[in-house]
């Protein structure tokens, strides 16, 4: 390399470093400096859903102009990656005012100290769906809104052709029904099938499996105490129920294989899609008439769907709290969380915007989730253990669809959750 | 009576000749093989950026998916530009990479200098301390990193008054400043440094030459291999920068590419757009390794690394 070649590209990268770093720090202003508006700094999980961001915006934009005390800020992260930045910032000391997160992180996130009580008035939180609320100790930290469900996606032909009953909410498929079903389908030349998404990771297999186990009988923990995971996660409830999640993978009634989301159901690959509400129009679209959605099995214990979807809390660091909250109570508008609804395909949080929306009301198309989310909807675990019995969870889960041991693999689950939870003083229980 | 004549020169020259292009064909196939399986993902990639999403899922189980078949156009393309501001990635990537790679030659580079040419007390020390943190993953000082980064002083511009203030968060500076000087690269460099005869920096000296002129002028222009080989090592995990700009950087305009394949992962994953974007970002990864390949090869060879 030629002399001034080496002391020109030094000299250039040594400029622009040092020009980039201002044009870095010049994007950074917190504005609301002097007599103007205070600034409300807000974070979403909602990057690359341009959806849900129009709603957002819309929002926003209608707050802004309804007053001039506060001005709302956004920045949007990606979904996959906004806890690791959410943790990166608390542990930086630089959370905003206002963010949303899953509904099963919030008590983590409040016994943590990253978010604090929400105090909106009761004539919202008490509107809202039970599982749109979300809750540490007693206390509301967050609220959303609206809420997601499961349910069994079938074509109404393939059942009549294989004489296969249709459940309702009010008779649900015993288990006993389910497996005789599929075992029908087999027969009729599904090489699997059911489609439980097993080839999906993270909070899934929680939110879709660990329902089935409470249909059961068993739980993720003790509900009462929050102190511990024995007698609930490795019990003869939760041993027969993953007995039943073991075998149906062993006798080729489901798989791990294939993609996420459901285009091998509308492809008629497989028979029955145990899924979610986002994918409900795409197959609609695709099937039409012949869709039906229908409630889970019941294995035993009344079928269970999962509850808790993205809520929204304020900041522990927040230094306008009051202004935060005018925001919060301000979105809560029911054409806002019908607009939610008919963009990102999701149950409204509050009756009246299930009847805006054009899909929730009475008489729509999507109705059934709104009665399956009645019906069986329950919140995981409010503590803020979660995170760890949700991944331990998915690990036991995995371990046991390949094969190993229910027993013994449950009981480690247990012991794991069980030194995490002692190990940190019973996370305020 | 039979005879039996001795091969002329010519025959024997057509029989090397034959079974050298024997060898050829043999070798020229297994490589031909080999080219095409490390082709594979890319071409998957890129055809598969030209279908729609219920199409790549019904291809995936047949050779389908590496044929440009069916419904093909640049949907995804046009789509990606719509969910991510590529442009914006592309250009923050560029400029992040290209000042880590510059600035970490000059500076690795003048370090494993110091390491291998200066005589001074305790640089075998120092040395077996920069090897030493190479044992220590970057996910395991990530937080406590967030963290300090947080606290140092930085110069900040307002209404055009350069002021001081603490917080490199949310800035250009801090994702390229932490990565410019690199363990591996200050071990490469001593190493291949050490290689050079110090007879040349004796000769220097007795010219008249001061240090940074023998680093210059005779180092530098010697070290060819490992300046390439620390640059390629260097581009790519700038390049493919994931974590770091996550947790550092809130505002969109300032992330780097890596940041955006995550805006493509929602409850179904858009794949279509997922292999679009992959296949744009991986464009000027392909270029530089393009542009440097001979001297990427050469220095593989002279320095023994594997990247």
């Amino acid at each position: 390399m030629k002399r001034r070649s080496l002391v020109t590209i030094v000299s250039v990268s040594a400029a622009s470093a040092l020009a980039l770093s201002a044009c870095g720090q010049a994007g950074q202003g917190d504005g609301g400096s002097g007599d103007g508006p205070q600034e409300l700094t807000m974070w979403t999980h909602s990057a690359g859903n341009p959806a849900e961001l129009e709603v957002y915006t819309k929002i926003i934009d209608d707050f802004n102009a309804s007053q001039d005390q506060y001005t709302v800020v956004t920045e949007s992260f990606p979904q996959g990656a906004y806890n690791d930045a959410i943790v990166a910032a608390a542990a930086a000391g630089d959370l905003p005012c206002l963010l949303d997160m899953d509904g099963p992180i919030v008590p983590n996130w409040a016994w943590a100290e990253y978010i604090q009580p929400l105090e909106l008035p009761t004539s919202i939180t008490d509107n809202l769906l039970p599982t749109a609320v979300g809750t540490y100790q007693d206390e509301i930290y967050a609220a959303g809104y609206w809420d997601a469900a499961l349910s069994i996606f079938a074509r109404k032909s393939v059942l009549d052709a294989n004489a296969i009953r249709i459940p309702t909410i009010d008779e649900p498929w015993t288990i006993e029904e389910f497996d005789a079903a599929l075992a029908t389908l087999k027969a009729a030349g599904y090489e699997t099938p059911l489609d439980i998404g097993a080839e999906d990771k993270g909070e899934w297999w929680s939110y879709a499996y660990s329902p089935m186990l409470q249909s059961a009988g068993g739980d993720l923990i003790d509900r009462e105490t929050m102190l511990t995971a024995d007698g609930a996660l490795n019990g003869p409830e939760a041993v027969e129920f993953f007995t039943w999640f073991q075998d149906s993978f062993a006798n080729g009634y489901t798989s791990n294989s294939g993609t996420i989301g459901n285009q091998e159901f509308n492809d008629d690959v497989v028979a029955l899609s145990y899924t979610g509400v986002w994918n409900a129009m795409g197959s609609l679209e695709a099937i039409g008439d012949d869709l039906l959605i229908l409630p889970p099995p019941d294995f035993g214990d009344g079928p269970k769907i999962g509850g808790g979807s993205w809520q929204w809390g304020i900041s522990s660091s927040c230094d306008a709290v009051d202004g935060a909250r005018e925001y919060l109570e301000f979105s809560f508008q029911d054409k806002y969380i019908a607009e939610f609804s008919d963009k990102q395909v999701v149950i409204p949080a509050t009756a009246a915007a299930e009847e805006l929306s054009a899909n929730f009301g009475e008489g729509d198309p999507l109705r059934p989730f709104v009665e399956l989310s009645q019906a069986y909807a329950l919140a995981r675990p409010a503590t803020p253990a979660y995170p760890v019995i949700s991944s331990t969870f998915e690990k036991a889960a995995k371990d046991i669809m390949s094969g190993s041991d229910v027993q013994s693999t449950l009981d480690g689950a247990v012991q794991e959750i069980d030194t995490n939870i002692t190990s940190n003083d019973g996370y305020g229980f | 009576m039979a005879t039996i004549t001795a091969p002329s020169s010519r025959q024997l020259d057509r029989t090397e000749r034959q079974q050298r292009r024997r060898r050829n064909v043999w070798s020229y196939l297994a490589m031909a093989l080999f080219a095409v399986i490390f082709l594979f993902p890319m071409v998957f990639m890129f055809i598969s950026s030209l279908k729609p999403d219920a199409q790549i899922l019904s291809d995936v189980r047949s050779l389908n998916a590496f044929l440009p078949v069916g419904d093909l156009s640049l949907d995804n393309y046009r789509d990606v530009f719509d969910r991510v501001p590529v442009a914006r990635f592309m250009i923050n990537s560029v400029l992040i990479t290209t000042l880590i790679v510059v600035l970490g030659l000059v500076v690795n580079s003048m370090c494993g200098f110091a390491l291998s040419r200066l005589e001074w007390k305790g640089r075998g020390a120092v040395l077996a301390v920069v090897i030493a943190t190479l044992i220590v993953p970057f996910e395991t000082i990530a937080i406590p990193m967030v963290y300090w980064v947080s606290k140092l002083p930085t110069l900040v511009f307002e209404g055009g008054v350069p002021k001081y203030d603490f917080g490199w968060l949310n800035t250009y500076q801090v994702q390229i400043i932490p990565f410019i000087a690199n363990a591996f690269s200050i071990f490469l460099f001593t190493q291949y440094f050490s290689t050079i005869p110090k007879s040349l920096d004796e000769a220097a000296r007795i010219d008249g030459a001061g240090w940074f002129t023998i680093y210059r002028k005779i180092v530098v222009p010697l070290a060819g291999p490992a300046f390439a080989t620390v640059a390629i090592l260097t581009f790519l995990p700038a390049w493919n920068s994931y974590l770091w700009p996550l947790m550092v950087v809130q505002e969109e305009n300032l992330r780097p590419v890596m940041v955006g394949m995550q805006y493509f992962f929602q409850l179904n994953p858009a794949w279509g757009e997922v292999m679009a974007y992959t296949t744009l970002i991986t464009l000027p990864v392909l270029i530089v390794f393009l542009s440097f390949q001979r001297a990427f090869v050469s220095s593989v060879a002279a320095s023994g690394v594997k990247g």
